[in-house]
C-alpha cells in the first residue's frame, strides 16, 4: 500500500467490502485472461503469447490501482484540470501522427508500445466534471449543463473524428449519467431533452456522414444479420453462434468450435464475452454477469456513502464508464446492439483499456476508504 | 472553502437520484440475462446446429470409374489423376470477389460459372476440371485470397488409343441440366461425370460406381481440420468389350482417310470383334471438357466424324442383297440352283429397259455364276417372278430392316420396303418395276453395315440368327468376381442347309473366280459378295470418271472365312470409292488374314 496520507484517511486498513472488492475484480481479470489464452493458444507457440501479455497489462494495471487508490482523490481532483488539458494534447496528436489501424487512427506508439489516449483521457474527465461540480453550487443552466458541456465536447469531437464512434459515445455517457445524477433542477433538464430531440436528426446526419463505411456497414446489418450470413453481418451471427451454442453448461475450455475454428473474429479483444460464453454456457456467463452487476452495485454504494459531491460523482463517473462497456459490449455480442468496437471491461485484451479501468477501480475505492472520515 | 450545509444538501439530491441510476443500470442488467436465456438456452438447440453447419463439410467422393478392356484384356479407357476446382459456397463470403479473381489465375467464364451457381448457398459446386498443374499451384499458392475456392484430385477418364474406337468406347462427360431433370439419372447429384456416348453411355449403370462421402471439419477459411467420418466410394466394375482392339485398329488404318464402316462378327457367338467407324474423332478430346468452338466444328463437319457409320449409316445394300435374293428364290423354289437363264445384258420391263453392270451380258447364267458375276439380270427375272413381298419376307428373315440391337445407342433400322411399307408411308401402291431395283438391292432399300455383318453371320452359320454383342465380361467390384456374359439366345431360321449350302458356295465362287478376286487369300479361304451401293443414279454414258467424288458409289464387300468352317463374318463399307471388288474387298481380305493369324498360332504365309 503506498503511504498514506494523514488527512481524513480511513486507518482501519481494508475491511471485507474491500477483499470482497478486490476479490470480484481479479476473478474478472482471470476469467478473461483464461478466455483469451483459450481463443489465442491455439495456434503455434509464440515467443510471448497474448495471454501473458494480458497478465503484464494486469501487473501494470494493479500498480495504477494502488496509485490512484493510494492518494487522496482531492489531491487527484485539484490537478483534473492540467490533466484533462494534457488528455486532449494527447488526442490532438494522435490525430497528427497517430497510428492508423482498419480506417481509424487511435493509436500512439511509445517505443514498444500502442497507447490509445481515448481510454485515458477518460480518467481526468471523471475528476474534472466531479470536481467542477464539487467546488461551489452550480446553479443555473448556464453553470450546471452548458459551461461542463463546453468542457466534455472537445474531448468527444476529437474521439469521434478519429473515428472511434464507441469510445467517443462511452465519453459521452460518462457526461450523461453525471449530468442525470446532479440533477437539473429546473426547466434547464427539460430543456436539454427537448433541445437534444430536436437535434438529434442533424446530428444523426452529421455523425452518419463522418461514419466509415465498415462502421455504416456494422450498423446497417444490425438492422437484419440474417439476410447475409456471408457479408455484412457476418461478425455478428457468427457471434450469437458461439454465445447460443454454449447452451446450459458450455463447451469446455478450449473445446468451442466458433472460437477455435476462427469462425468467431477478434475473440480476444472485442467479442471475448462470446469466446467464454461459448464454453462455459449459460451457468457461466449467468456468474460473469453477476459478477460485473456486484462491482457496480459496490461502485453505486460507494457513490452513495461518499462524504462529499467530489467522490460520489467520481464514483458515479467510474459506475457509468464501467456499465456502459459491460452492456453495450454483452449487447453487441449478443445481437442486441450494432457492433460499435467496444471492449469488455476487464476482460477483452488491451492494456490501455485494463490500466485505465484498474485505476478507475482504485479510484473508486479511494473514495470509499475516506468516507468515514467526516463522521 | 465548503459550504457544509450546501454540501450535505447536495449530497442528499445526489443520492436520492442514485435510486433511479441503481434501478435503470439492474433493468438493463437483467435484460442481458434475459437475451442470454434467450440465445443460450431458449434457443441454444438452434444455434448448436449453425455451429455444426458452421464447421462441418460434407464431400461426395467421387469413385473410380470401371476400366474397359478388349476381349485380350488390352487397356481400352482407364482413370488418370487430374485436378479439380470446387467452390465450397458455405465458405465464400463474398462471391463476387472471388469469381471475379479466378481469371487471373485460370482460363474460366466468370459469367458461366455465375449462371451456374445461380442462387445456391450451400455444397460443393465443381467449376472446373483439368487444371494444368500450373493453375492448381496458382490457385493454391493463393488461397487466402480465394475463401472457399478448392482444389480437389480426382480421376479424369483416359482413352489410351485416342480416336481408335471412338466411336464404340464413346465419352465422358458432365452430367446435363436436362439430364438430371431425366428420371434415369434420378441418383445423382449434379457435377457427376457420366457416359455420354457409346459404351461408356450404354453401360453407364456398370461402369459409374457408387459414391462415397466424408464429412470433415473445417475452419472459418475452409482450411480441413479433422475427419469425421467417411464412407468410401465403390469403383465401377471393369469391362471386357467383346471386340478385338488389333483388329479394329487395322480396320481404321485399312479405311485411312477414306469415310466408311468396318464390322466384324464372331458368326457364333454374336461377339463384335470390330466395329469400326471413319472419320472418328479422339474420346479424351470429348470428355475433357471441349470448347464451344471445339464442339461447333465437329457438329458442322461435312464428313459427320460423331456418326457412327457401323449402326447409324443407313445405304442401299446394292448386289451384296444378292445373298438374300438367292434364298429367297431358292427357298420358295422360284428357281433351282442348277436352272439356267440366258443374259444379254439387258432386262427389258414395260417401257423401260433395265441393264446389267456388264455390257453385252453374262450368256447362260445359273445361281452359281450369277453370283459369282454379279449378274443383274439373272435377278431382275428372279424378283420379278418372286415379288416384293416375298423379297421383303427373306430380307426380314436375315435381319434386315429393324435394328440388331446392339448396346449403342442411336442405332438406325435400316428400310426393307413391301407393299404394304409402300401404301402406308407414301399412299401409293407398289410398282412392279420397282421390285425389278430391289432385286439388285437398289431403290428404297436401305441397311446398316452392323446388319449385313450379321447378315453374313447367318449365312456363315446356316441360318443362326444371334444378337451382336459387346459385352463380354465384367469384373465385378463388390465381389472381385469375373463375370462372364451369357451368351445371347439363338434362334434358327427355317431356311433349310442345303440352300445354304449353294449360296456358300456361289459366295466363294465370288472370291475364286467372280468379281472379288482381290479378296483371294493365300491363307485362308474366304466367301463373299460385292456391292455397289449407287448414291444417285446415271445414265449408261456417263463417264464415272468424271463424276465428282461426293456422287461417287459407295463400294461394298461382305464376306465370311473361312468357307468350310466360319470364324469371322465381316462387312466393310467404303464411300464413294465406286466397285466393291476393287475399293472394299483387299480390306475385308486384310482383316480375315489378320484374324486367322491372329487366332493360328502359324505365322503368315506358313500355308
Amino acid at each position: 500500500m503506498a503511504p498514506l496520507m494523514n488527512d481524513n484517511v480511513n486507518r482501519r486498513g481494508f475491511d471485507t467490502f474491500d477483499w470482497c472488492f478486490l476479490g470480484i475484480i481479479a476473478a474478472i481479470i482471470s476469467i478473461g485472461i483464461l478466455s483469451i489464452y483459450s481463443v489465442t493458444n491455439s495456434g503455434p507457440p509464440t515467443k510471448f503469447p497474448i495471454y501473458l501479455k494480458q497478465t503484464t497489462w494486469m501487473v501494470v494495471g494493479i500498480l495504477a490501482f494502488l496509485v490512484a487508490a493510494g492518494i487522496d482523490y482531492h489531491k487527484f481532483a485539484r490537478f483534473s484540470y492540467l490533466l484533462y488539458g494534457a488528455g486532449l494534447i494527447l488526442l490532438i496528436i494522435v490525430i497528427i501522427i497517430g497510428k492508423t489501424s482498419r480506417g481509424s487512427q487511435r493509436w500512439i506508439q511509445l517505443g514498444p508500445f500502442m497507447v490509445q489516449p481515448s481510454e485515458f483521457i477518460k480518467i481526468p474527465l471523471m475528476l474534472t466534471l466531479a470536481s467542477y461540480y464539487g467546488a461551489t453550487s452550480r446553479e443555473g443552466w448556464l453553470r450546471r449543463l452548458i459551461i461542463p458541456a463546453l468542457i466534455v465536447l472537445p474531448g468527444f469531437l476529437l474521439i469521434l473524428k478519429q473515428p472511434d464512434l464507441g469510445s467517443s459515445l462511452g465519453f459521452l455517457v460518462i457526461f450523461l449519467v453525471i449530468i442525470l445524477t446532479v440533477g437539473m433542477k429546473s426547466k434547464a433538464f427539460g430543456f436539454i431533452v427537448l433541445a437534444a430531440l430536436m437535434l438529434f436528426p442533424f446530428a444523426w446526419g452529421g455523425v452518419w456522414g463522418s461514419l466509415h463505411g465498415y462502421q455504416q456497414d456494422r450498423i446497417l446489418s444490425f438492422v437484419d444479420p440474417n439476410s447475409d450470413p456471408g457479408g455484412k453481418g457476418y461478425h455478428g451471427l457468427q457471434s450469437r453462434i458461439a454465445i447460443g451454442s454454449g447452451q446450459l453448461l458450455g463447451k469446455g475450455l478450449q473445446g468451442g468450435t466458433q472460437t477455435q475454428f476462427k469462425f468467431l473474429p477478434e475473440g480476444h479483444t472485442d467479442f471475448v464475452f462470446a469466446v467464454f460464453a461459448e464454453e462455459w454456457g449459460f451457468l457461466g456467463s449467468l456468474i460473469l454477469l453477476s459478477l460485473y452487476v456486484i462491482v457496480l452495485l459496490m461502485g453505486l454504494e460507494i457513490a452513495f456513502n461518499a462524504k462529499d459531491v467530489t467522490g460520489s460523482l467520481l464514483a458515479v463517473g467510474v459506475v457509468a464508464m464501467l456499465s456502459f462497456g459491460v452492456i453495450v459490449n454483452i449487447a453487441m455480442t449478443s445481437g442486441l446492439a450494432p457492433i460499435v468496437g467496444i471492449p469488455l471491461p476487464l476482460m477483452s485484451y488491451g492494456g490501455s483499456a485494463m490500466v485505465v479501468n484498474l485505476t478507475a477501480l482504485g479510484l473508486l475505492l479511494n473514495v470509499k476508504r475516506r468516507r468515514l472520515s467526516l463522521l | 472553502m465548503f459550504d457544509t450545509s450546501r454540501q450535505a444538501n447536495e449530497l442528499a439530491d445526489i443520492q436520492s437520484r442514485l435510486i433511479f441510476v441503481k434501478v435503470g443500470l439492474l433493468l438493463i442488467l437483467v435484460l442481458l440475462g434475459l437475451r442470454l436465456w434467450q440465445l443460450q438456452i431458449r434457443d441454444g438447440m438452434y444455434y448448436q446446429e449453425l455451429a455444426r453447419d458452421n464447421r462441418t463439410r460434407s464431400i461426395v467422393l467421387e469413385p473410380a470409374r470401371g476400366l474397359l478392356f478388349d476381349r485380350n484384356g488390352e487397356l481400352l479407357a482407364n482413370n488418370v489423376p487430374s485436378f479439380q476446382l470446387y467452390l465450397s459456397l458455405e465458405d465464400v463470403q463474398d462471391r463476387d470477389a472471388v469469381l471475379s479473381k479466378l481469371p487471373e489465375y485460370l482460363d474460366v467464364n466468370v459469367q458461366d460459372i455465375s449462371d451456374k451457381l445461380g442462387t445456391r448457398r450451400r455444397g460443393r459446386v465443381k467449376i472446373k476440371s483439368g487444371l494444368t498443374l500450373r493453375e492448381a499451384a496458382l490457385i493454391e499458392s493463393h488461397r487466402i485470397e480465394l475463401p472457399g475456392v478448392v482444389i480437389q484430385p480426382e480421376y479424369q477418364r483416359n482413352y489410351p488409343l485416342g480416336s481408335y474406337a471412338s466411336h464404340v468406347i464413346g465419352y465422358v462427360g458432365e452430367i446435363s441440366e436436362s439430364q438430371l431433370k431425366d428420371a434415369e439419372f434420378d441418383d445423382l447429384q449434379a457435377g457427376r461425370i457420366i457416359g455420354q456416348y457409346g459404351i461408356e453411355r450404354t453401360l453407364d449403370a456398370n461402369l459409374l460406381g457408387e459414391t462415397g462421402r466424408k464429412v470433415i471439419e473445417v475452419d472459418a477459411f475452409g482450411y480441413p481440420k479433422r475427419s469425421l467420418s467417411i464412407q468410401p466410394p465403390l469403383a465401377g466394375d471393369d469391362l471386357y468389350l467383346t471386340l478385338d482392339i488389333r483388329l479394329q485398329r487395322l480396320a481404321e488404318d485399312l479405311l485411312g482417310d477414306e469415310s466408311g464402316a468396318i464390322v466384324a462378327l464372331d458368326p457364333w457367338n454374336g461377339d463384335v470383334l470390330v466395329l469400326a467407324s471413319q472419320p472418328g474423332f479422339n474420346s479424351n478430346d470429348l470428355s475433357g471438357g471441349i470448347s464451344p468452338q471445339a464442339w461447333r466444328q465437329l457438329l458442322q463437319d461435312a464428313r459427320h466424324p460423331l456418326t457412327n457409320r457401323a449402326i447409324q449409316g443407313q445405304y442401299p445394300p446394292g448386289s451384296t442383297f444378292k445373298i438374300v435374293m438367292a434364298a429367297a428364290l431358292l427357298g420358295t423354289q422360284t428357281m433351282g440352283a442348277t436352272d439356267s437363264i440366258t443374259c444379254h445384258g439387258t432386262f427389258p420391263f414395260g417401257k423401260r429397259v433395265f441393264r446389267d453392270w456388264k455390257r453385252g451380258g453374262h450368256g447362260s447364267v445359273d445361281l452359281n455364276k450369277a453370283l459369282a458375276e454379279s449378274c443383274d439380270v439373272y435377278f431382275y427375272k428372279v424378283g420379278n417372278q418372286l415379288g416384293i413381298d416375298p423379297i421383303a419376307s427373306y430380307a426380314r428373315q436375315f435381319g434386315l430392316g429393324e435394328k440388331t440391337g446392339i448396346a449403342l445407342s442411336s442405332e438406325r433400322s435400316g428400310l426393307v420396303p413391301s407393299t404394304e411399307w409402300k401404301q402406308k408411308n407414301r399412299g401409293e401402291p407398289w410398282y412392279l418395276g420397282e421390285t425389278i431395283s430391289i432385286a439388285i438391292g437398289q431403290g428404297f432399300l436401305s441397311v446398316t453395315p452392323i446388319q449385313m455383318a450379321k447378315m453374313m453371320s447367318i449365312v456363315a452359320t446356316n441360318g443362326r440368327v444371334v444378337q451382336p454383342r459387346l459385352l463380354k465380361a465384367a469384373r465385378l467390384r463388390r465381389t472381385g468376381n469375373l463375370k462372364e456374359e451369357q451368351p445371347p439366345s439363338t434362334q434358327q431360321l427355317a431356311i433349310s442347309s442345303e440352300i445354304f449350302s449353294q449360296i456358300k458356295k456361289g459366295l466363294a465362287a465370288v472370291v475364286t473366280r467372280g468379281t472379288a478376286q482381290r479378296a483371294q487369300s493365300a491363307i485362308v479361304s474366304i466367301a463373299g459378295k460385292t456391292g455397289t451401293a449407287q448414291v444417285v443414279a446415271l445414265k449408261d454414258d456417263d463417264d464415272k470418271s468424271e463424276v465428282a467424288k461426293k456422287h461417287r458409289d459407295h463400294a461394298w464387300f461382305v464376306a465370311f472365312a473361312p468357307v468350310e468352317e466360319p470364324k469371322i463374318a465381316v462387312a466393310v463399307i467404303v464411300e464413294h470409292m465406286g466397285h466393291g471388288g476393287s475399293a472394299a474387298a483387299p480390306l475385308a481380305k486384310t482383316l480375315i488374314e489378320a484374324y486367322m493369324n491372329g487366332t493360328n498360332p502359324q505365322p503368315a504365309g506358313s500355308l
